[in-house]
C-alpha cells in the first residue's frame, strides 16, 4: 500500500466567530494549510470536505462545491462526507484511500462547521440529528441525555465517580490554556465542574463540550509526491481504522464499552503494527467527559472500568503515561463538529513536528479518535514521524 | 427555525403508531433474539433469519436513566423530565420517559411498566403524538 | 341478561388542595371547602388528556372482562374535553387498546353525562344483536376559568365499561330526561366554560336528577328503598347530598359512590367513577341506582343488579379506591404548568 503523509496543516481559532461565515472559515483554514505546505492549486487533485449539518446550521447544502468555489478551486473534484461528529475524520480517511488507490498525488481535506448562526437550543436540535430521530429525539432525548445514560450506567457498573469525570474536563482546560487556538483558555477545578448546572444528570455543564465555529484543513500526499517536491517534515499515516454500530443507543449490547472505538482502534493498531503502550499522545473524542473516559479504556490505555482511577492517578496529564488532549480536546479547544476530526489530526501532526511550544510532548507516535453520534461511527488514526 | 421532520410529518408519525402505541416488535425464529423497534433484517442471521411480529408485554427494568434539565426544543413545558433506558422483559432495550415517579425513587434495576401518554404536543394547532412512557411499579 | 362485563376507572395521581387554590385568589379556604364540600381535586399530568385517561380506564375494563379486545364491536367515548375539536379521541384509544378495526365508533359530548349516554348506546347495540360487546367510556380533563368557582372542582378522571352478555352487573333498564336548560356551556374556540351560577342548581341539576330518577323508578316499578347503593352526578359535595336527602337515601347507601370530596368533579367521568367505586365493594344481588347529569341539560338513570360474576372479576384490575388514594400534591404553580396555563 502507498505511504501517505500529512504535509500541511492550517486551522482557524475555535470559538464564536460572529464576524465570519462558513465560507470565510473554510477559506481561512484552507489557505493556511496551502501556505504551510507551500503548494499551489495545480498540485491539489481533489478536495474532501467533512461537514455534519450545514443544512441545519446555515441552511446550506452542497458545501463541498461551496468550499471549492471560494478557495478558487473551481474544476476540482470535491466530495462532502458526513458521519455526524466524525465527519472530519471520515473526510480524512476518504482522502487517504483516494491517494492509496492512485487516483491522486496530493489532496486537501477540510472540516468545517458554523454553529452559532442559530441559537443554542436550535443547534442542539441539529446535533440530535446524529441520534435516532424515530426512537430517541421523538421522546425528548438530547445529546447530553444520551451520554448521561451512558455515564449513569458506567457509574453503576464500575463505580466511576462524578469527580473522576470532572477531572477529565479539568485536564482539558489546563491544556487549552497553552493552546492559542482553543475556545476556552482558562483553568477550571473539579469543584467548578460539580458546581456547574446539571444538564442531564449526572452530567454538568462543564462535562459538556461547547458549541463552536471553526474550520481545519490538512494536505495529504503520497510518498512519490513528497519526494518529488522535497517536502520536509511529513507526518506519516501509519494506521487508519473505521467502524460502525447501531445509531440508537437502545440497540447497543453494552452502554459502557464503545464497540466502534474498540473495533476502529483494533484495525488502526493492526495496520500500524503498534500497541496502546506505544502511544504517548492521543486526541480523544470527549464531546462529554464520560466519552473521553471511555475512550482511554476502549483504546487500551487502561483496563475496562479503570478509566476513572487512571485519570485520578494522573495518567492523562501533559507528559504523563499518555498525554490526552494536549490541544484542550473537544471540551476546551472547542467542538465545531465537522472540523473536530481534522483539528485533532492537526494537533497530533504539530506535536510530532515539535511545534507545540508550551504544551509540547516528546512522542514518536500519536493517535486520534473521533466518534460520530452516541457511538454509531468511529475513526481512529495513528501517525508517526517515521514511515 | 429548524423543524424536526418527524414531528411535522404526518406519514412519518402515522407509519409508526403500532409500535409506538403497542410495543409491536419482532423476533427472529432462527436465533431467538427479539427486536424493538421491529427490524427489517435480523442483524445476527442476516437474510437467513426469519422475523416474526410479536407484541412486547410492556414490563421491564430500568437499565439506566437521566434527568433532562436542558430540554430538546419542543419539550420545554415538560422540563425537567426523566428518560430511562428500559430493558424489556423479553430482552430488547428501549428509551422512554419515566413519569409519575419521584426522581429519588428511580434507581437502576427497578421494575417498570408502560403507560399510554402524550409524547409530544406539537402546538395548539398541531398533531398530538401519543405513545408509551414508563412508571415504576409500586 | 345484558350488562357490565368489565369496568375500570383511572384517576391521575396529582392533586391540588382547595385551600391552595383559595389562597391564590384571597379567599377563605374554610369557607370554600364548606361551600363546595371538596377538599382537593385531581389534576392530570402534563402528558395526560382525555385520550390517555380513556386508555388507562379501558385497559382496566378489559383486564376485568377477560375478553379479547378483538371482540369489541363498538367504542363510544363521552367527554367535554376531547383533545381535538375535529378528529376522534376514539380512534387513538381503539388502536391503543388493540380493539377490532371492524368497529363502530364516534366521540360523544353532553357536558357531564356523555359517558352514561355512551353506555346507553352501547347497551342498545348489544341488545339489538348488532355487536357482541361494546365499550363505553366517560373521561375528562375539565378546566375551570382561573379564579372562577369551577376552578375548585374541575378535575380529571374516567371510567370505562364493557357491555355484553353474561354480565357482572345487569343493566336492568335505563331512563333519560332531557330539556333545553342552558346552565353551563362552552363556545367553540373558548378555553373555559361559562355557567349560570345558582341557576345550575334547582332548575338544572336537581330538576333533571329528580325527574330521571323518578322516571326510572316508575319504569322498573321499584321504590328507591329497594336499592342498596345510589350514585348521583357529583359536581360538588353539596348537590348530590341534597338530592339524596330529597329521596331520603341514607348515608351508608350513597357514601360509597360519593368520591367528589377527594377527587373533584371528573365531568363525564364523575358518576361513572362513583359507579366503579360501588362495583368494587357490592355483593351478589345488590341493586345500584345511578343517575348522571349533563348541563344543557339531561340526566340518564340506570337500574343495575350485581351478579355473582362481579366477585370473580373485581380483583383483576386496580380498584377505584387505589386511584383515589394514590396521590401527589402539587402547588398552584405546578398546576398552572401542568394545565398549560402559562404563556410560553
Amino acid at each position: 500500500m502507498k505511504k501517505v503523509a500529512v504535509i500541511g496543516v492550517g486551522e482557524t481559532r475555535f470559538g464564536e466567530h460572529w464576524y465570519k461565515s462558513f465560507r470565510d472559515l473554510a477559506v481561512e483554514a484552507g489557505i493556511k494549510s496551502m501556505e504551510d505546505a507551500n503548494l499551489e492549486r495545480k498540485d491539489i487533485g481533489a478536495l474532501f470536505v467533512g461537514n455534519m449539518s450545514a443544512g441545519k446550521f446555515i441552511g446550506q447544502e452542497h458545501v463541498a462545491s461551496l468550499v471549492a468555489d471560494h478557495l478558487g478551486f473551481s474544476g476540482i473534484p470535491c466530495i462532502r462526507t458526513e458521519s455526524a461528529c466524525a465527519s472530519g475524520s471520515l473526510a480524512f480517511r476518504q482522502a487517504l484511500l483516494s491517494l492509496q488507490s492512485g487516483a491522486y498525488d496530493a489532496v486537501m481535506v477540510e472540516g468545517v462547521e458554523k454553529m452559532t448562526d442559530i441559537i443554542g437550543s436550535q443547534a442542539s436540535l441539529a446535533l440530535m440529528g446524529a441520534g435516532d430521530q424515530e426512537w430517541e429525539a421523538s421522546v425528548g432525548l438530547t445529546f447530553p441525555g444520551l451520554y448521561a445514560l451512558i455515564a449513569r450506567r458506567h457509574m453503576h457498573e464500575y463505580g466511576t465517580t462524578p469527580e473522576q469525570l470532572a477531572m477529565f474536563s479539568v485536564n482539558n482546560h489546563k491544556n487549552a490554556v497553552k493552546n492559542p487556538d482553543a475556545q476556552f483558555r482558562f483553568e477550571i477545578s473539579v469543584e467548578d465542574v460539580l458546581n456547574s448546572p446539571l444538564i442531564a444528570d449526572p452530567l454538568h455543564l462543564l462535562d459538556c463540550s461547547p458549541i463552536t465555529d471553526g474550520a481545519a484543513s490538512v494536505l495529504l500526499a503520497t510518498e512519490d509526491f513528497i519526494k518529488k517536491k522535497k517536502i520536509k517534515n511529513p507526518i506519516w499515516v501509519l494506521g487508519s481504522g473505521q467502524s460502525s454500530d447501531t445509531v440508537a443507543l437502545q440497540d447497543r449490547k453494552s452502554l459502557t464499552a464503545m464497540f466502534v472505538t474498540i473495533d476502529a482502534a483494533k484495525k488502526a493498531y493492526k495496520q500500524s503494527g503498534l500497541k496502546p503502550k506505544d502511544i504517548k499522545i492521543a486526541e480523544v473524542h470527549d464531546c462529554f467527559s464520560i466519552n473521553g473516559l471511555m475512550a482511554i479504556e476502549d483504546l487500551g490505555f487502561c483496563k475496562k472500568g479503570e478509566g476513572g482511577k487512571f485519570i485520578e492517578d494522573g495518567n492523562i496529564s501533559l507528559g504523563s503515561t499518555v498525554s490526552i488532549n494536549t490541544s484542550g480536546g473537544l471540551k476546551a479547544k472547542g467542538h465545531p463538529v465537522g472540523a473536530t476530526g481534522i483539528s485533532q489530526i492537526i494537533e497530533i501532526v504539530k506535536q510530532l513536528r515539535g511545534e507545540c511550544e508550551k504544551r509540547q510532548v516528546d512522542a514518536k507516535y500519536g493517535l486520534t479518535h473521533n466518534i460520530g453520534g452516541s457511538g454509531a461511527s468511529c475513526l481512529v488514526h495513528i501517525f508517526g514521524k517515521e514511515k | 427555525m429548524i423543524k424536526m421532520v418527524h414531528r411535522s410529518s404526518i406519514p412519518l408519525h402515522w407509519r409508526l403508531y403500532e409500535p409506538k402505541y403497542k410495543l409491536v416488535g419482532n423476533k427472529c425464529l432462527k436465533c431467538g433474539e427479539s427486536f424493538f423497534p421491529p427490524r427489517n433484517i435480523c442483524p445476527n442471521c442476516g437474510r437467513k433469519g426469519a422475523l416474526k411480529k410479536i407484541v412486547f408485554s410492556g414490563r421491564g427494568t430500568i437499565y439506566s436513566y437521566t434527568v433532562i434539565r436542558t430540554p430538546l426544543d419542543g419539550f420545554e413545558q415538560q422540563t425537567p423530565y426523566v428518560i430511562g433506558v428500559i430493558k424489556l422483559k423479553e430482552g430488547p432495550k428501549i428509551v422512554g420517559q419515566i413519569v409519575d415517579t419521584e426522581i429519588r425513587d428511580i434507581t437502576i434495576g427497578k421494575e417498570v411498566k408502560s403507560v399510554f401518554r402524550k409524547i409530544y404536543d406539537d402546538s395548539p394547532s398541531g398533531l398530538i403524538h401519543y405513545g408509551l412512557k414508563w412508571v415504576v411499579i409500586e | 341478561m345484558l350488562g357490565i362485563v368489565g369496568y375500570g376507572a383511572y384517576i391521575p395521581k396529582y392533586r391540588i388542595k382547595t385551600a391552595e387554590i383559595a389562597k391564590i385568589w384571597g379567599k377563605n379556604p374554610k369557607e370554600i371547602e364548606k361551600g363546595l364540600l371538596i377538599k382537593e381535586k385531581s389534576v392530570p399530568g402534563i402528558d395526560e388528556d382525555t385520550i390517555t385517561i380513556a386508555v388507562e380506564a379501558g385497559q382496566n375494563a378489559l383486564a376485568r372482562s377477560g375478553i379479547n379486545p378483538k371482540d369489541i364491536g363498538a367504542l363510544f367515548i363521552g367527554s367535554e374535553s376531547h383533545p381535538y375539536a375535529v378528529k376522534p379521541s376514539g380512534t387513538v384509544v381503539a388502536e391503543a387498546l388493540n380493539i377490532n378495526r371492524e368497529l363502530r365508533l364516534a366521540d360523544m359530548e353532553f357536558a357531564c353525562k356523555a359517558g352514561t349516554a355512551a353506555m346507553q348506546i352501547i347497551l342498545s347495540m348489544v341488545k339489538a344483536g348488532d355487536i357482541k360487546y361494546g365499550m363505553a367510556i366517560g373521561a375528562d380533563t375539565s378546566q375551570g376559568r382561573p379564579g372562577d368557582a369551577l376552578e375548585y372542582s374541575a378535575a380529571a378522571g374516567g371510567a370505562a365499561f364493557i357491555i355484553g352478555k353474561d354480565p357482572a352487573a345487569i343493566i336492568e333498564d335505563t331512563y333519560s330526561f332531557t330539556t333545553d336548560t342552558p346552565d353551563f356551556w362552552r363556545r367553540e374556540g373558548e378555553n373555559y366554560p361559562k355557567h349560570g351560577a345558582r341557576f345550575t342548581g334547582e332548575p338544572s341539576y336537581f330538576r333533571h336528577i329528580i325527574q330521571a330518577t323518578k322516571g326510572l323508578l316508575n319504569k322498573v316499578g321499584r321504590n328507591i328503598e329497594e336499592y342498596d347503593y345510589v350514585v348521583f352526578h357529583q359536581p360538588n359535595g353539596k348537590f348530590p347530598v341534597k338530592a339524596m336527602k330529597y329521596f331520603k337515601v341514607p348515608k351508608e347507601k350513597y357514601l360509597p359512590g360519593l368520591v367528589v370530596d377527594r377527587i373533584g368533579n371528573c365531568y363525564s367521568g364523575s358518576s361513572p367513577i362513583g359507579l366503579t367505586a360501588v362495583l368494587d365493594i357490592a355483593n351478589e344481588g345488590d341493586k345500584i341506582l345511578l343517575t348522571s347529569y349533563g348541563s344543557g341539560a339531561g340526566s340518564d338513570s340506570f337500574s343495575i343488579i350485581v351478579t355473582k360474576r362481579l366477585k370473580e372479576i373485581r380483583d383483576k384490575a386496580k380498584k377505584t379506591e387505589y386511584y383515589i388514594e394514590r396521590k401527589q400534591y402539587i402547588s398552584y404553580g405546578v398546576y398552572t404548568k401542568f394545565r398549560k396555563k402559562l404563556k410560553i
